[in-house]
């Protein structure tokens, strides 16, 4: 009924249009999505300073409360200080740099650059550290903030692409982030510790390491272990950066 | 012919093309298709009823779109045609929701994609828009899009009351009850839940339905 010349062209028309529709929608899409991802993020980095940012506030809130970004090096000097619109120091703003690509670079050796953001809230100083990590299914991210002293946590909040709704997924809820406050990065001695997610709670760490742990989530202990490791591995980049600040 | 230009729009049949999904030929509850999706999305609401939209406007779409096509689709490559339209369809909406409602596109990227290999979809376009003129495809897309949507939807409000003790993320059960020691059941988060949900609803529906009940 349908010869052989009839199914092909069919089929390489049916093609060509179909990429044609979906080519030209992802065109014309794609500038509103890019702005969300943006307007995202930045609800991200506010949500760690305890702000609650809409998609319809959060650039106006955004410019008012983050007053600095800043990009460090490996060494932790400072190559980089977006302020007020304009650059002081360098010509990359912390908001642009690609965690993937620069956690890559660390990867392979290659130097790497480190965002990180001054935040003033109502008289409340804070540096907020954007993370990057691996969960159960997929990428897991986030933004810590710390207080002046580089050791205290004032807020924390993390995001998901695709862990499993009611287990892993409960790291974007309200009670796990906010366990994370007033916990410290650093011992008494000043080395870094991190902070653990631990399963079973905090409660089973020692007594003095118990200002280093956080309750992991029932039935989502590889998100959880994520969590930890992204901290770890974000966090310890910083160091050098944080005693050279503390030591001034 | 003439007689089926003056069909009016909702006559009884077609009216039973959108109704009959919803029960006696529930595509998940009788047919037992799409059982995949209803274990992945139920654990809460939310997720499930954006999954439900999104596969009414992608059958509803897709259910058209074939049966426009159906007379120059060459049979051989059917499927492949079918299957062409649902995925374009599929990354279309997902364009669509990343555009202008980000939340949502958030809650369901995981999801979306499975929307291309919902057996629902394929078995709709191949059993109906193959052979049924536009409008009632539109109908029976529809319908079978809400008959597989509210059986998701029910089994995500036991699931997510009894599993996390909430309902479209909002505390439903009293701290009080936590207090005197009741306790979230986690195993109604994990996907076995959702086939013995999906069972009792069958067995609700064929003690009251006595038709749908096998001879052997």
């Amino acid at each position: 009924m349908y010869s052989n010349s009839y199914v092909f062209r069919y089929a390489i028309i049916m093609v060509v249009i179909v990429a044609a529709v979906l080519s030209t929608a992802a065109l014309l899409l794609k500038p509103a999505q890019e702005r969300n991802i943006a307007v995202a993020k930045m609800q991200g980095i506010l949500a760690a300073a305890q702000i609650q940012a809409t998609a319809s506030n959060a650039v106006d809130l955004y410019e008012r409360y983050i007053l600095e970004e800043i990009v460090i090096d490996p060494e932790g000097d400072v190559i980089g200080l977006y302020k007020n619109g304009e650059f002081e120091i360098g010509d990359v703003r912390a908001f642009h740099l690609d965690l993937k690509k620069e956690q890559y670079n660390q990867a392979v050796g290659i130097d790497f650059k480190m965002p990180l953001y001054y935040a003033d809230i109502n008289g409340q100083k804070m540096y907020i550290i954007p993370l990057l990590g691996k969960g159960l299914w997929g990428p897991i991210y986030g933004n810590i903030a710390l207080g002046e002293d580089f050791n205290t946590i004032v807020g924390a909040s993390f995001g998901h692409d695709k862990e499993t709704p009611g287990l892993g997924a409960e790291i974007e809820e309200a009670f796990f982030q906010e366990q994370f406050i007033g916990k410290k990065i650093m011992d008494e001695n000043g080395n870094f510790v991190s902070v653990q997610v631990v399963r079973g709670g905090a409660a089973m760490l020692p007594v003095s390491r118990q200002i280093h742990g956080v309750d992991a989530i029932s039935g989502g202990t590889i998100t959880s272990n994520g969590v930890s490791e992204m901290l770890e591995s974000s966090l310890k980049n910083y160091i050098k950066y944080f005693k050279k600040q503390v030591n001034i | 012919m003439a007689n089926q230009m003056k069909e009016p729009l909702f006559s009884a049949k077609n009216r039973k093309l959108l109704t009959d999904p919803l029960n006696t030929s529930n595509p998940i509850t009788v047919q037992v298709l799409g059982i995949c999706s209803a274990l992945a999305v139920t654990a809460k609401m939310k997720p499930a009823f954006v999954m439900m939209l999104s596969v009414v406007m992608v059958l509803a779409i897709a259910n058209v779109v074939i049966s426009v096509l159906r007379n120059g689709i060459p049979p051989r490559i059917r499927i492949i045609v079918q299957l062409v339209v649902i995925a374009s369809l599929v990354i279309l909406v997902d364009q669509v929701l990343k555009a202008y409602v980000y939340d949502v596109s958030r809650q369901l990227s995981v999801f979306v994609g499975l929307i291309i290999t919902n057996c629902i979809i394929m078995g709709r376009l191949e059993a109906f828009a193959m052979g049924n003129k536009a409008w009632p495809s539109l109908l029976d897309g529809i319908g079978n899009a809400f008959g597989y949507g509210w059986v998701l939807i029910a089994v995500a409000f036991f699931r997510e009351l009894l599993g996390s003790g909430t309902l479209w993320g909002y505390q439903i059960i009293p701290n009080a009850l936590y207090d005197i020691g009741y306790k979230n059941n986690g195993f109604m988060i994990l996907p076995p839940m959702a086939l013995i949900i999906v069972g009792a609803i069958i067995w609700i529906q064929r003690s009251r339905n006595k038709q749908l009940i096998e001879a052997h």
